[in-house]
């Protein structure tokens, strides 16, 4: 249980920013997100170090197999200091990290919400594994975990979160903690937001926008990482088949004199050509890892439009409701109707109500209205407050995605390179071989 | 005109000649005919024809000479003679549709009337000529010829492809004849080179051919069914090797294919990835000039996949799958000395055989029935003697010509063989490196189309003022 100094936690426990205060700490998250920033990551270090498998006892008490990770965390000062303590560490496994994730979308619906690493392999290729047992998988998926933290500790806003600091430090009790705070009653209406379909009479273009790139995004890197590993098969096949030649020049060289020798060196080197796709494979994947990501990332921005509407939609609904009410007080005190109603007819039909009544509804409705106006001042500024919450995030989000892809394209052609490398290596030394059959 | 692709192929195909520069890029392009012949050797001009060597000239025809193998000069000295084919095209006639390539010979040789001739010869030509060849030099080693057309998979008989792996092979073919000592100086390589079309067809039409083919094959078939009964251990060996030396040829083929199919699948996927990243590019912003830049990248590459499969196709399949098919004509001519060495055991057997008989009659006195027919006792016995020794001397003779005949097959088998084991010991070796150096250079093309990309990103990168860490 880790414990950094009361001081700390006392931050940590404030999650009511006021706007200007998060504008500044965006401000400082502008800089390189994984070192700067006054968020949880300066304090503490934070790793997902292990993977390991248990077996339980599950909720329809069934044996089954699962993964578990193994979150480790150490106070930044105490590494500087020296004196290098053991970190504090605790287990958790991929269903608790769900949960945290849905508490965070419910709880901060104008976030862009880092994603998780796949539940499932997806975009398979023959050699690639769909098991989630399956070691590479579970040590990518390790890597995943651990990136959703340091993102997730270094957010302007997340990081502040308790639920988050008592997922990291308290193994028992955190569930209690997140069921306590109510959140899954949101996340039914979200989830039920996120699927409507309603028509916002004036959207936001901006967010109608992000919206559409959120389609794009989603779509095209669907696309490029299904290319990616049909090639990454094929690619796979070719150099598999080079480690043939390996056996029969080993053979050959048997039944020759002078070209033997020449013909059994080349043959250790189309083996070693043909083992070195494993590695090569092995690094796509991980630039494969980072593509996911973004494409993850592309339903958080689009639950963050889709919020944006439904607060557009509300506030409307209760503009409109207001206007309506306001009608009625009009035609009530006039004595005109001006549009059709029940009330009207009935009244028209079976004679006109008595003076108290109307005094009564007019009462009433004037309460209404006032209530009315209350809340569409509220949903005003819930929505305003949304908007810059919201955008400001998203523009976080724009700079981080561009960085990152940049940098993954980058990290792309850096392992191109080395395959060519490799490749002309091994080449060369077959061709010197060859020289001497 | 096709120059430049009759360049490029004897260039590409470094089984075609003796010696070939190290560095022969810069003749690819912009060469004339006369410097075509420089890439073969440098030292041969085209008016010095005393260069040819004595021993290598031999009179056609004469089975009885021994010939001398003595190490060839392979650094293309004696080459004076130059056999392009190139240039198909195809004939449409009321029966047949069929393709004729055009066959260039220039040569320095005296035999010939002219130091340049251009024919136009169809497959069926070249299966006479490889025909006449082995039927004149049993006990030499013929190099194979592309196979017939076979109905597989959907290549049609007239696809470009196959037509110009065919011209090649062919190409190859002639080029070995032309480099083999004696085949080169046979009168049907003469005739196949230098003869017009229509004249071909009438020498095609005569010739030894079926009938002495029939004589051979009926002796062939007897001497199958009787065995060689003491196969000397060398031809043995070489059966030996020849079986095994099957087996990794096909091997070889089979795993080159493989590898081609399985390049070409990889090309197919990769031309996907350009347009892929070009069209997330279309909904970025800051992001759509490096995405832009990897399509390109893709592109490149995928450029230069295509050359290293159609490099692939060009030069090892074919050089591993006529190996493949030599081993056919190598088991032939290994049969062939066999059958040679049997009629002798045979012809052996038979003179054994008539002595015994020789020795056998001077004791008996069948004196029973001569004295019926009227003969004396004496005279019989005379004549019977004189008939069987008449008989024995036949027969010896003929087995010394047979004897004769074994130990010349036997030289010349080895001697083929030993030429046969160098050339295929240059022709593999030489497609073995040209792969890996074609291979090299696919890296390295690659490896400058990532740098360059890694560059402008970088430039790009640092302008912005980040700090990239390496």
């Amino acid at each position: 249980m880790a414990d950094s100094g009361s001081e700390d936690i006392a931050v940590i426990g404030n999650t009511d920013l006021t706007p200007s205060e998060s504008e500044n700490n965006i401000k400082n998250a502008k800089k390189p997100m994984i070192e700067k920033g006054t968020s949880l990551l300066k304090r503490m270090e934070i790793s997902v170090a292990e993977a390991e498998k248990r077996t339980g006892k599950n909720t329809v008490n069934m044996q089954e197999t699962y993964t578990v990770y193994l979150i480790e965390t150490r106070p930044v000062d105490a590494a500087l200091e020296g004196t290098n303590p053991v970190p504090d560490s605790l287990w958790r496994r991929y269903s608790e990290f769900e949960l945290l994730r849905n508490y965070l979308l419910v709880t901060y619906p104008f976030v862009v919400v880092p994603p998780l690493p796949e539940k499932r392999a997806e975009f398979v290729w023959h050699k690639l594994s769909a098991d989630n047992m399956d070691p590479d998988f579970v040590e990518r998926r390790r890597v995943g975990l651990e990136n959703f933290l340091l993102r997730v500790a270094s957010h302007p806003v997340l990081s502040y979160d308790k639920i988050l600091y008592s997922f990291l430090t308290e193994e028992n009790g955190w569930k209690e903690n997140v069921f306590e705070t109510g959140f899954q009653a949101k996340a039914d209406s979200r989830l039920k937001a996120l699927n409507a379909t309603f028509r916002v009479k004036n959207p936001d273009k901006r967010f109608a926008d992000m919206k559409h790139y959120g389609d794009d995004l989603q779509s095209v890197i669907s696309q490029l990482l299904r290319v990616r590993a049909r090639a990454a098969d094929r690619l796979y096949g070719v150099y598999k088949v080079h480690g043939n030649y390996g056996r029969v020049f080993s053979e050959w060289s048997a039944i020759e004199k002078e070209m033997g020798d020449g013909l059994q060196s080349a043959g250790h080197h189309m083996d070693a050509y043909a083992a070195s796709v494993d590695d090569i494979l092995e690094e796509e994947e991980h630039y494969a890892d980072q593509l996911k990501e973004y494409l993850f990332y592309a339903d958080s921005l689009r639950a963050v439009c889709k919020k944006h509407e439904l607060t557009q939609y509300e506030l409307e609904m209760t503009a409109q409701d207001l206007t309506s009410k306001k009608q009625q007080r009009e035609e009530l005190a006039t004595g005109t109707v001006r549009t059709f109603s029940l009330k009207g007819m009935t009244s028209k039909l079976f004679g006109q109500e008595t003076t108290e009544q109307r005094e009564a509804k007019l009462k009433m409705l004037e309460t209404q209205i006032e209530e009315g106006e209350e809340l569409v001042k509220e949903r005003n500024a819930e929505c305003e407050e949304f908007v810059k919450s919201a955008w400001v995030d998203v523009e976080m989000f724009k700079e981080q995605k561009d960085r990152d892809l940049r940098e993954a394209l980058i990290s792309y052609a850096i392992m191109q390179i080395s395959m060519c490398k490799k490749g002309i290596q091994v080449w060369n030394n077959a061709k010197e071989c060859f020289s001497k059959m | 005109m096709m120059s430049g692709s009759v360049i490029d192929n004897t260039m590409s195909s470094g089984n075609s000649s003796v010696a070939i520069p190290a560095d022969i890029s810069g003749h690819i392009s912009d060469l004339d005919e006369d410097d075509d012949l420089e890439v073969f050797s440098k030292n041969t001009t085209l008016t010095d024809g005393s260069s040819f060597n004595a021993s290598m000239q031999t009179s056609p025809g004469s089975m009885v000479n021994q010939y001398k193998f003595e190490e060839e000069e392979e650094d293309g000295d004696a080459k004076d003679i130059f056999v392009t084919v190139d240039n198909p095209e195809s004939h449409v006639t009321a029966i047949e549709t069929y393709i004729t390539y055009r066959v260039v010979t220039k040569t320095t040789r005296s035999e010939f009337d002219s130091s340049q001739f251009e024919v136009r010869r169809r497959y069926q030509d070249f299966l006479w000529l490889r025909g006449r060849l082995e039927e004149a030099h049993p006990m030499l080693i013929v190099h194979p010829l592309p196979e017939k057309f076979v109905m597989k998979g959907m290549v049609e008989r007239f696809n470009e492809g196959f037509i110009e792996t065919r011209r090649r092979a062919l190409h190859r073919f002639l080029n070995k004849i032309a480099e083999h000592p004696i085949f080169s100086s046979t009168e049907d390589f003469k005739i196949f080179l230098t003869v017009e079309a229509g004249e071909l067809t009438s020498h095609r039409k005569q010739g030894p051919g079926f009938l002495s083919r029939m004589g051979e094959t009926v002796r062939a078939v007897a001497a199958t069914v009787r065995g060689v009964r003491n196969q000397p251990e060398e031809f043995t060996v070489m059966q030996e090797y020849v079986e095994s030396f099957n087996q990794k040829m096909s091997s070889l083929d089979k795993i080159t294919q493989r590898i081609y199919r399985e390049r070409k699948e990889y090309l197919e996927e990769l031309k996907e990835c350009g347009p892929a990243y070009m069209l997330w590019s279309n909904s970025e912003e800051e992001l759509a000039e490096p995405l832009k830049s990897m399509a390109g990248c893709l592109d490149r590459c995928c450029k230069e996949t295509e050359e290293q499969v159609k490099q692939l196709n060009d030069n090892l399949i074919p050089a591993l799958h006529e190996y493949v098919l030599s081993t056919e004509t190598l088991k032939a001519v290994l049969k062939r000395r066999d059958n040679i060495q049997a009629e002798v055991e045979a012809k052996t057997d038979a003179l054994a055989t008539k002595k015994a008989e020789k020795e056998v009659e001077s004791k008996v006195l069948s004196l029973a029935w001569d004295s019926l027919v009227g003969r004396s006792p004496e005279e019989v016995k005379q004549q019977k003697r004189q008939k069987l020794a008449g008989e024995i001397k036949e027969m010896k003779d003929e087995l010394d010509k047979m004897e004769d005949r074994l130990e010349w097959a036997n030289n010349t088998l080895k001697g083929d063989w030993s030429r046969w084991q160098k050339v295929m010991r240059t022709d593999l070796r030489s497609a073995f490196i040209d792969t890996a150096e074609r291979n090299v250079n696919y890296y390295e093309k690659c490896l400058a189309v990532w740098e360059s990309f890694l560059f402008s990103q970088r430039a790009e990168g640092e302008g912005s003022g980040r700090v990239d860490s390496s």
